[in-house]
C-alpha cells in the first residue's frame, strides 16, 4: 500500500495544480493578515476562504484527478494488488496532497500571527473540509463514468453545499415561522459540512452575536466538550461515509 | 491451470458473456477467437478480476479468484489498447510495475528489453509514443515476472514484422518452459503453427474448443485459416 501511495503523491505532485493552489492560499492568507490589524477580524475573512475556496479545490481537482488517473488504475487493477488497496491509496494521496497545501497555505499563516485556539479551530476544519470534499469526489467518480457529467456533478453539489442549501433552509425558515424551529435548524447543519463547520468556528470567534436569535440554540448545541465531539463526530462521519460507499462501488466495478 | 465454469456476463441489457465453460491447461498456447465484440476482451478481463461476472466461477491453479488478487502475481497481462499514464516517462512507468510487483526474489525475465530496445525510449513521455511501442512496453511488463500464465490480447496488432516476430519466438520459449500462453487475435495466419488449442467465440457464446489437430483433421481443410471459415460456415447453416 505505501508503495501505491508514493506513486500516486509522486504523480500529484508532477501536477503543478497543487502547488498553485497553497502559493495562493498562502499569498491570501498572509494578504488578509498584513491588512488588518486585528488578527481576529483576518481569521474571520479567511474562514470565508476555508469555507468556499477549499472544498471547491478539494472536490474538482480530487474528480478531475481520478477521471484523469482512468489509465493509471487500470493499470493498477491487473497488478496483484488488491482492490480496496488502490482506491484508498487515492484517498490517502489526495488528502495528503491537498492537507499539506492547505497547512502550509493557511495554516502557516495563522500559526504565525494567531497561535491561539480559534486559529487552530480554523486549520483543523480547514484540513477535515479539505478530507471530505476528497471523500465526496471519490464518490462522485466512481458513480459516474461520464468525466463531464462527473465534474457537472462535483460543480453542482458545491454549489449546493456553499449557496443553495443555505437558500433552502432559509426558505423553510420562512415558511414555518410560527414554530419552535431551534432543533430542526440544528437538526440541518448536519446535512452540510461546510454549515457546521461555520458554526463551528464562529462559536470558536465569539462572534456568534452576529448569528442572531439562533446563536443561543447553537451555543447550548455546539459548545462544550460533548457538542464539539458531536460536531466534528459529524464531520468525520462526512468523511467515512463517502469513502466506504465509494469503496464498495469500486471494489465490484468493471474497469 | 484455468477453469472457467458458467460464467455470465452483462452490461446492461448486453448479454456479453453467456454461460461459458472452458478451461485451459498449462505448456498449451490457446488461441482464443472470434469476430470483433463477441467477448474476447470481457472475457479475459474476468479472468484477470478487471470485470466481475455476473455468475459462475473462475479457478486459477484450483482456487477461486472471487475476491481475490493475489493470484494475478501469477499472470502476466499484455492488453489490447496498453493505457499508461501520459505524463510518465517509460523508465517510470517500468520502474513503478516493477517496484509495486517484485517479492524478494527478484527472479525478473529482461530478455525483451535488450529485443525490443526499450533502452533507447526510457526517456520519452507516454504520451509521445505510437501504438506499436506502447506494445512493446505492454509486452515487455507482461513477460518481465515470469508468470505461470500469459494473456496476450492482440499481442501483435500494432508491431512491425520484426517485433512481431520476436514476440512470436519468445511466447514458443516460455510455452517450452510449460506456461500456460492465452491469446486473442483475428490474425490467423501468423498464429497458424504455432497454437495447440483454438476456442471459437461468437456473440458472447463459447461455439467450440478444440485441438488444432481436430480441427483440422474434421474439416480436411490443412490451412487452418480455411478451416475455421469452414466451420464458421457451418454454425451459419
Amino acid at each position: 500500500m505505501k508503495k501505491v501511495i508514493k506513486y500516486i503523491m509522486l504523480d500529484i505532485l508532477r501536477n503543478k495544480i497543487v502547488l498553485a493552489y497553497m502559493i495562493c492560499l498562502l499569498l491570501f492568507s498572509f494578504g488578509l493578515f498584513m491588512v488588518e490589524d486585528l488578527p481576529e477580524k483576518s481569521l474571520i475573512s479567511i474562514l470565508t476562504l476555508n469555507l468556499t475556496l477549499v472544498p471547491l479545490v478539494g472536490i474538482i481537482f480530487s474528480t478531475m484527478y481520478i477521471y484523469n488517473s482512468s489509465e493509471f488504475i487500470e493499470l493498477l487493477v491487473a497488478q496483484p494488488i488488491k482492490r480496496k488497496t488502490i482506491w484508498f491509496s487515492m484517498f490517502i494521496g489526495l488528502s495528503f496532497a491537498l492537507s499539506i497545501a492547505f497547512l502550509i497555505g493557511c495554516g502557516l499563516p495563522i500559526l504565525i500571527f494567531s497561535p491561539n485556539t480559534q486559529g487552530l479551530t480554523m486549520i483543523v476544519t480547514g484540513v477535515l473540509l479539505s478530507l471530505i470534499f476528497v471523500s465526496i469526489a471519490l464518490f462522485i467518480t466512481v458513480y459516474i463514468q461520464d468525466k463531464t457529467k462527473g465534474i457537472g456533478a462535483s460543480l453542482l453539489l458545491w454549489l449546493y453545499f456553499t449557496i443553495l442549501f443555505d437558500g433552502i433552509v432559509l426558505f423553510v425558515l420562512f415558511q414555518l415561522l410560527e414554530y419552535p424551529l431551534e432543533n430542526l435548524i440544528v437538526g440541518l447543519s448536519i446535512l452540510n459540512p461546510i454549515d457546521l463547520v461555520r458554526i463551528v468556528s464562529l462559536l470558536k470567534m465569539d462572534i456568534s452575536a452576529l448569528m442572531g436569535a439562533t446563536s443561543a440554540v447553537f451555543r447550548q448545541y455546539f459548545t462544550g466538550s460533548i457538542g464539539y465531539l458531536i460536531s466534528y463526530g459529524i464531520l468525520l462521519l462526512w468523511i467515512i461515509i463517502p469513502l466506504l460507499l465509494s469503496t464498495r462501488k469500486f471494489i465490484k466495478k468493471d474497469l | 491451470m484455468i477453469k472457467i465454469k458458467n460464467i455470465n456476463k452483462r452490461f446492461e441489457k448486453l448479454h456479453v458473456l453467456k454461460d461459458i465453460n472452458i478451461s485451459f491447461e498449462a505448456g498449451n498456447i490457446i488461441a482464443l477467437i472470434g469476430p470483433n465484440a463477441c467477448g474476447k476482451t470481457t472475457l479475459i478481463k474476468t479472468i484477470l478480476g478487471m470485470v466481475i461476472p455476473d455468475s459462475g466461477t473462475i479457478e486459477v491453479m484450483d482456487k477461486s479468484i472471487q475476491n481475490q488478487w493475489l493470484y494475478r502475481d501469477q499472470i502476466g497481462y499484455m492488453p489490447q489498447i496498453g493505457k499508461y499514464p501520459d505524463n510518465m516517462t517509460v523508465g517510470q512507468i517500468i520502474e513503478m510495475v516493477e517496484d509495486i510487483r517484485t517479492k524478494d526474489d527478484k527472479n525478473l525475465d529482461k530478455e525483451l528489453y535488450e529485443s525490443f530496445k526499450i533502452y533507447d525510449i526510457l526517456n520519452k513521455r507516454m504520451n509521445t509514443l505510437s501504438g506499436g511501442t506502447r506494445q512493446k512496453i505492454s509486452a515487455y511488463l507482461a513477460f518481465l515476472f515470469n508468470p505461470k500464465i500469459l494473456i496476450l490480447d492482440e499481442p501483435t496488432a500494432g508491431l512491425d514484422p520484426i517485433s512481431s516476430l520476436i514476440l512470436r519466438e519468445k511466447i514458443l520459449k516460455e510455452k517450452e518452459n510449460g506456461k500456460l500462453i492465452l491469446i486473442t487475435s483475428h490474425i490467423l495466419s501468423e498464429l497458424d503453427d504455432m497454437i495447440d488449442r483454438i476456442a471459437y467465440m461468437e456473440d458472447g457464446k463459447m461455439i467450440f474448443d478444440k485441438t488444432i489437430e481436430e480441427v483440422k483433421s474434421e474439416t480436411s481443410e490443412t490451412k487452418l485459416w480455411n478451416a475455421i471459415a469452414h466451420i464458421m460456415n457451418q454454425n451459419n447453416n
